[in-house]
């Protein structure tokens, strides 16, 4: 701004600049949607664009044209990037809403007693009805070994990372974690049936597929846990072991318990992770029709692969029963999200 | 070497030796069962590495073609002939596409999370996009395949029809679904939870008295981010983007619903047609004999490596910010 310019802004009594109008966007909003409107009524495009994008282009460039004229050039900028910024939020809450909408609508429709109740044991791809227990049972049973699993190994190995892990081991482990966290689902199912399946140590089942989860959960939880571990106040620890205790009931009897409620919730998340995970499943077991509750032996169905299944099979009635599992294994990871979120705001400790 | 430390560490800690034996003992096991837990993780990644060698090495002995450039998968024919250049074209382009869309609009997302929306909004909003994270790929295949796929068709018209001319969005078959440009449009909604939140945890980092001493000199907001918060955070903004990418690399069972395998390279990104290395695997693993499936094991590989290498840089990345910025 020129000194020029300082003196007419301070003449005319503001400490800023000239500035649109308050009424001003919602005025240029309003005339995009009419124009909007009289494309859809018309039908007359512009290189084909549909109404509500003619609506926002308007509004985009009406808005930064009649700020340049009364605002400049670097007020201008900042309207166009704010109202891009405020556009990135609709086209990411869009696909959330109709995705959960859509699972709902569809999903609500199959639901009923039978469908929780019954397998697909005698039930043909194009009959209507059976059920998704057997894949329910499955999914809990896959999970919880894999939860078994993982939650101890990964809660030691950030208790090492924060507790004793110095130098460039602990670089390491660390860095691998992270690594870890982004490795492919498809190759965690490779992985353990190069290792396990193809070598005889294990079959085709429920537990090698538990095992493939685990790859994938343990990162998670070690990540989650270290940050829970580390803001466990230092205080505690010191007080603790200036009492003579030793490092091991340190860690036991207060470390853990004051970061419990956190590392429950850590691993709550990881489970929430996994339970929705298809393709690691796909190699490590066989699809079953019907209840199967030995993890070790025979093939085990679980609720996504159940999705999968029906959807390949790809008539009417398996699409539905597909849509009702999706919704029935949404609402199974959300309320351990829910669950695991309400435990956190409840019993977090307190970092100061 | 690390070893020597902590046994070092533990000495001196207790130089008197005042505590007994036995509660060394207990330090010891512990210290023992936790570090072996964080070892478990190394070996782990370095046993998937070997035992994926190993198990795809009798496939691309028996391969009669040129692993890297032939287009055809019939690995369990003989001669086997298979290689993966459909595959990584495919595997390219959709994520290519896919970070395209979800690189400006993950970073808008976390822009406005982190500075237009009232703190306990945006906090309910962070939540929203997470929730978003946590939906299951199959559910997202599922979607993709009923509902978002037909609603989008006319965008992809609309692309082949006012962009034909450029060679990419041609499309001579008129037909638009099952297409590259599909599975990267929903693998641009899958990864964009996992940029936002990144990127936002990044600039909520950004020093407050940078962002008020810009503020306070007359800048609009839009300049504060340009000039005070991007340039803190480029580093943070380029590793979630390249987080963002290993996950559309590895994605599975959403493409695999979406696209319609087909073992050819085809840069009409409109025309149906494609295929990616997670949801070959998924596809072909179910009808693949033991040289099919060593192959389906090679091609796994080779997401792993790329995978492993893009996901270390953003993590090196990272890393390396921290000890600059002293950030946590």
């Amino acid at each position: 701004m020129s000194v020029v310019e300082v003196q007419e802004v301070e003449a005319a009594g503001h400490l800023t600049g000239r500035r649109l109008p308050k009424w001003g966007t919602p005025t240029l909003a309003g005339g995009a949607l009419l124009i909007g409107l009289l494309v859809q009524l018309t039908g007359w495009t512009v290189i084909g664009l549909a109404p509500g994008v003619v609506a926002a282009v308007v509004f985009l460039l009406g808005q930064a044209i009649a700020s340049l004229v009364v605002e400049g050039r670097r007020h201008a900028k900042d309207r166009i990037a704010t109202t891009l910024i405020y556009a990135t939020f609709v086209v990411a809450l869009t696909p959330l809403l109709w995705i959960l909408l859509t699972v709902l609508a569809k999903g609500l429709s199959v639901f009923n007693w039978t469908f929780f109740t019954s397998t697909m044991r005698n039930v043909s791809p194009r009959q209507p009805g059976g059920g998704i227990l057997h894949a329910f049972l499955g999914t809990l049973e896959q999970v919880g070994i894999a939860t078994l699993v993982s939650v101890p190994v990964g809660i030691l190995a950030a208790i090492y990372l924060v507790e004793f892990g110095k130098g460039r081991l602990k670089f390491w482990i660390s860095f691998f974690v992270d690594v870890m966290t982004g490795v492919p689902s498809i190759v965690a199912g490779l992985f353990i049936y190069t290792a396990l399946i193809l070598t005889g140590i294990l079959q085709q089942s429920g537990f090698a597929a538990a095992l493939a989860l685990c790859i994938l959960m343990i990162p998670v939880v070690i990540r989650s846990s270290e940050e829970m571990l580390k803001i466990v106040p230092n205080d505690l620890r010191e007080a603790a072991l200036a009492l003579g205790v030793p490092k091991w009931k340190v860690i036991l009897r207060i470390v853990v318990p004051t970061a419990i409620s956190g590392l429950i919730t850590g691993a709550m998340l990881a489970v929430a992770r996994v339970a929705g995970e298809t393709a690691p499943l796909l190699l490590t077991t066989f699809l079953a029709q019907d209840i199967n509750l030995n993890a070790f032996n025979g093939s085990q169905t679980s609720l996504p692969t159940f999705i999968w299944d029906q959807i390949s099979r790809g008539t009417a009635a398996s699409v539905n029963r597909a849509w009702g599992a999706a919704l029935a294994l949404i609402l199974f990871i959300l309320i351990i999200y829910a669950a695991a979120r309400i435990l956190a705001a409840r019993f977090a400790p307190k970092s100061r | 070497m690390s070893t020597s430390t902590d046994e070092t560490a533990q000495s001196a800690a207790d130089p008197a030796g005042i505590a007994g034996a036995a509660i060394r003992a207990g330090d010891r096991t512990f210290l023992g069962l936790s570090r072996g837990a964080g070892i478990l993780v190394l070996a782990v990644m370095a046993a998937i590495a070997a035992f994926l060698i190993w198990q795809a090495i009798p496939s691309l002995q028996a391969n009669s073609a040129n692993f890297l450039t032939e287009q055809a998968w019939l690995p369990d024919q003989t001669p086997s002939v298979f290689g993966i250049a459909v595959l990584a074209v495919g595997t390219l382009v959709t994520a290519v596409i896919a970070m395209l869309i979800a690189v400006p609009i993950g970073f808008g997302i976390a822009l406005f999370i982190a500075y237009y929306a009232r703190p306990k909004f945006g906090k309910a909003l962070g939540f929203i996009v997470d929730l978003l994270a946590a939906v299951p790929s199959i559910i997202f295949g599922l979607w993709g395949l009923y509902n978002f796929m037909p609603a989008v068709t006319s965008f992809a018209q609309w692309l082949s029809e006012y962009l034909g001319w450029i060679p990419i969005f041609a499309n001579d078959k008129q037909l638009w679904t099952k297409s590259l440009l599909m599975a990267g449009l929903v693998l641009a909604i899958m990864v964009l939870p996992t940029i936002s939140a990144i990127s936002r945890e990044v600039f909520l980092q950004v020093p407050r008295t940078h962002i008020e001493a810009s503020l306070a000199l007359g800048a609009t907001r839009w300049e504060m981010i340009k000039m005070a918060v991007f340039p803190f955070s480029r580093p943070g903004m380029i590793s979630a983007a390249m987080l963002g990418l290993g996950r559309a690399l590895g994605e599975t069972i959403a493409v695999a619903l979406i696209l319609s395998a087909v073992f050819e390279v085809n840069l009409h990104i409109t025309e149906p047609g494609g295929n990616s290395f997670a949801a070959n695997i998924a596809l072909k693993w179910g009808e693949a004999g033991e040289v099919g499936r060593s192959a389906l094991i090679a091609s796994g590989l080779v997401l792993f490596l790329i995978t492993l290498a893009v996901n270390m840089i953003a993590r090196w990345i990272i890393a390396r910010r921290k000890e600059f910025s002293g950030a946590s």
